[in-house]
């Protein structure tokens, strides 16, 4: 059932699920603006840690920039109707996003070592707030994973034969966002110490 | 946005669509009545989810009320139904009393008044009002019912475990709500509560999404912004409001959880447990952080109970004043100002905590800044009743309820918003009495408004008029004898959330007038079933619509089919012409949006 299309004069206007994810967008700016706020009161407090954040933060910006530049590729292909290259390139984004979680716990486990504790009663906030604030924003990405998968198990069945580009567009500008919203985070991080 | 990929993705789906919203082939009950995508019936299935909460949330302030009415009777019935736990040898355990006082809270505000009431309404009219077949998307609305309906059952759960449900107040903050030790209630109570918020947030944002993209995005052709009715705009501003600070207090429950359970220090710091005799190692944290982050919903919250109750009320005045709504962009231009400023006032809910001075007095500015915008909507209410034809009906007889219950209740917001007297009152009965007229009661009065007035397009039918009036007088007057006098025990200082106000001296001469409003609670409460009774019996016994505009009103719910199916006009979605507010005008009563404007017609807009 799908009225969303059924407006008379639609083809002036962004495609109602398109204009959704926007909104979405603006949401989860406010639930990290939320935590990052709270993050600039806690640093203005005594008793905030300082220590400077694991490299592979900034290696794992340079995988989620990757698949943000195959995600664009991959919205290319299908609308160019180059079905193989888009199902290698929606696959390309999605292990990258999977990989790129597992870099951001690879952080949380190399802070865990250098004697920074994340959580538990010897945790500072600073380095709770940075398990919660990139942890929240990992698990962002996982769901972009998860619609990404969805994506992908409709390109490879062989009998649904979709021309509508706009479930596509609507991952792609979700996980544009997600790149952007980490390239903050890791400044915000960075910046405000 | 490419504007192909839109354009190309109409041509994919054009023959899909028109099959499909007419010849509505075999639904299953299923599909139909539990898992529906249909906006009417997810709105139904609000309204009455919310009824039963609002009855469970009601129970609870006479429960309560009992307790504070009657501090030395025992009523050894209360303890066979509710068990020890609540009522021991009849009495209210204290257990019992704040848990009773959280979960009443919580309820209402979150389950009643902004699932029932916005939940109901925008899903209900925004479509039909703005000339859509449904939402943008019907399945996430769909979801959005379906995890407020889980929400729910979890928080009934928190009602049932052995350590009994929160009860550190609706608010929930910390120490009580992060620290298991610091009462029964905060054990599982509390994780059920916040798991149970948590759902109850995504489907907020499911919802708000949807409205906002709906109502931006599909409109009938010549429905632009400033034709449409108020209750779409009051709707609009709600789902804004919702979709931006909902995701602020889930960022606030993020924080709370970890500290509860993994060990972090972001609320805690330097406590020590008298219950276990121990000290906690926690430092470092700020339990005033919490309340930023709780009210930087909290206040908007109160807006999104508000303003779906304000456009309703608009709309159902006008109608049955048969004149247009005086100054319409003054009521747009009033919501977006309310809007706008609820969310640079929430410190005002933090005077007393150690606030610097200079702060709270801007605070205070903005706070007091909202008086105009709702002295606006008043001053506009007031003009449209004046030299109207008026029609009591009973959902216009709520809607002035609602009018004299925002007057009496925002009167008093004027003095609480000035942190020097908010001082004296904060966490008295004044400020109970005063949230309680301007948005517990007030929304509860649009709400009711709501359903009495579009009843006959829900359902088909009428709902009883003569039911109907005894259900509005008795609120009404209940409404004013219960929270009226609480404004002059407020004054004496009487704090609120005590368990037993007998054993204080400055208090015991209120004991009779407590008494007395917890009878007027208990009449009050047991006539909202004449209502439920009423509205149940209506919806399969009713008389029955027999036209399709039964109100002789302009907007678009009344040109679908008396009964309208999923997709809601049989043709094509009608053209609109005109603003929702043509009564009157050239001496005919009224001209629908949907009558072209005619060569004589007067200025229109």
């Amino acid at each position: 059932m799908n009225f969303a299309m059924n407006t008379p004069h639609n083809s002036t206007r962004m495609h109602p699920h398109k204009f959704t994810m926007w909104i979405a967008t603006g949401s989860i700016c406010m639930m990290f603006a939320g935590l990052t706020s709270a993050y600039i009161v806690k640093s203005n407090q005594e008793n905030f840690l300082e220590f400077s954040l694991p490299i592979i933060f900034w290696l794992s910006t340079l995988v989620i920039l990757t698949s943000s530049a195959t995600m664009y590729i991959a919205l290319k292909s299908f609308k160019a109707r180059m079905r193989n290259r888009y199902r290698l390139f929606i696959t390309l984004t999605a292990l990258l996003g999977i990989v790129f979680a597992t870099m951001q716990v690879v952080g949380f486990l190399n802070l865990e070592n250098h004697g920074i504790a994340l959580v538990g009663y010897k945790s500072n906030a600073a380095a709770s707030f940075i398990l919660v604030i990139v942890g929240l924003h990992a698990l962002h990405v996982l769901g972009g994973v998860v619609a990404l998968l969805i994506m992908f198990a409709k390109a490879f069945s062989s009998k649904i034969k979709n021309y509508n580009s706009t479930p596509v567009e609507v991952v792609s500008i979700y996980w544009h966002f997600v790149d952007i919203l980490w390239i903050y985070l890791l400044m915000f991080l960075v910046f405000i110490r | 946005m490419s504007n192909e990929a839109v354009l190309h993705a109409n041509i994919g789906e054009a023959h899909d669509v028109h099959s499909n919203h007419q010849t509505h082939h075999h639904e299953t009950f299923i599909t139909k009545y539990v898992f529906s995508q249909d906006h009417k019936m997810i709105s139904k299935q609000f309204l009455i989810t919310g009824m039963v909460w609002a009855i469970i949330g009601g129970l609870f302030s006479v429960l309560f009320r009992l307790q504070l009415g009657f501090p030395d009777t025992s009523f050894p019935w209360l303890e066979d139904i509710l068990g020890k736990w609540w009522a021991e040898g009849g009495h209210i355990t204290p257990q019992g009393y704040y848990a009773l006082v959280t979960i009443h809270g919580t309820v209402l505000v979150f389950f009643v008044l902004t699932a029932g009431l916005s939940g109901t309404f925008a899903n209900f009219l925004i479509p039909l009002q703005v000339g859509a077949r449904d939402m943008a998307s019907p399945f996430m609305n769909m979801l959005s019912y379906w995890f407020f309906f889980i929400a729910g059952i979890i928080m009934l759960a928190s009602i049932f475990v052995e350590t009994g449900p929160f009860s550190g107040g609706w608010t929930a903050y910390p120490p009580l709500s992060a620290l298991g030790d610091t009462s029964p209630g905060s054990k599982i109570g509390m994780d059920l509560w916040l798991i149970s918020l948590a759902l109850f947030v995504v489907s907020s944002l499911l919802g708000g999404l949807n409205y906002i993209a709906t109502i931006l995005n599909m409109r009938t052709k010549g429905m632009s912004m400033t034709r449409m009715p108020l209750t779409v705009w009051a709707m609009l501003f709600t789902a804004i409001l919702g979709v931006l600070s909902f995701p602020v207090l889930f960022s606030g429950f993020i924080l709370l959880i970890f500290d509860r359970n993994f060990g972090t220090s972001f609320y805690l710091s330097d406590i020590f447990i008298a219950s276990t005799n121990t000290a906690l190692p926690n430092e470092g944290g700020s339990a005033i952080l919490y309340q930023h982050l709780f009210w930087f919903l909290g206040h908007p919250e109160v807006y999104i109970i508000m303003l779906p109750a304000m456009g309703m009320v608009s709309e159902i005045i006008s109608v049955n004043t048969r004149k247009p709504i005086f100054g319409y962009i003054a009521m747009v231009g009033s919501l977006f100002a309310i809007a706008t400023l609820s969310f640079l006032v929430w410190a005002h809910h933090m005077f007393v905590t150690g606030l610097n001075p200079f702060l709270g007095s801007i605070f205070a500015l903005l706070t007091l800044l909202i008086a105009i915008p709702s002295s606006i909507k008043v001053f506009n209410w007031l003009t449209t009743l004046w030299r109207g034809s008026i029609r009591f009906s009973p959902g216009m007889l709520f809607a002035l309820g609602f009018v004299s219950m925002f007057i009496s209740g925002g009167l008093t917001g004027i003095w609480m918003g000035n942190a020097t007297i908010d001082i004296h009152i904060h966490d008295t009965y004044f400020i109970i009495a005063h949230f309680h007229l301007v948005m517990g009661v007030a929304s509860i009065f649009g709400m009711f408004a709501g359903v009495y007035h579009w009843f006959p397009k829900m359902y088909g039918r009428y709902m009883n008029t003569t039911a109907a009036y005894i259900h509005f007088w008795i609120t009404l007057i209940g409404a004013y004898l219960i929270f009226w006098p609480m404004h002059y025990t407020g004054l004496a200082g009487m704090p609120r959330r005590y368990y037993d106000y007998s054993i204080w001296e400055s208090f015991k001469q209120f004991a009779e007038l407590n008494k007395s409003i917890s009878i007027v609670v208990i009449i009050t409460f047991l006539t909202q079933f004449l209502f439920i009774i009423n509205f149940f019996h209506s919806i399969w016994r009713g008389r029955k619509v027999t036209s399709t505009n039964p109100w002789k009103s302009n907007t678009l719910e009344w040109t679908t089919p008396i009964n309208p199916g999923h997709g809601n006009w049989p043709g094509e979605i009608p053209e609109v012409y005109r603003g929702p507010y043509d009564y009157g005008k050239d001496g005919i009563d009224f001209i629908p949006q949907t009558t072209p404007i005619g060569a004589e017609e007067s200025g229109h807009h």
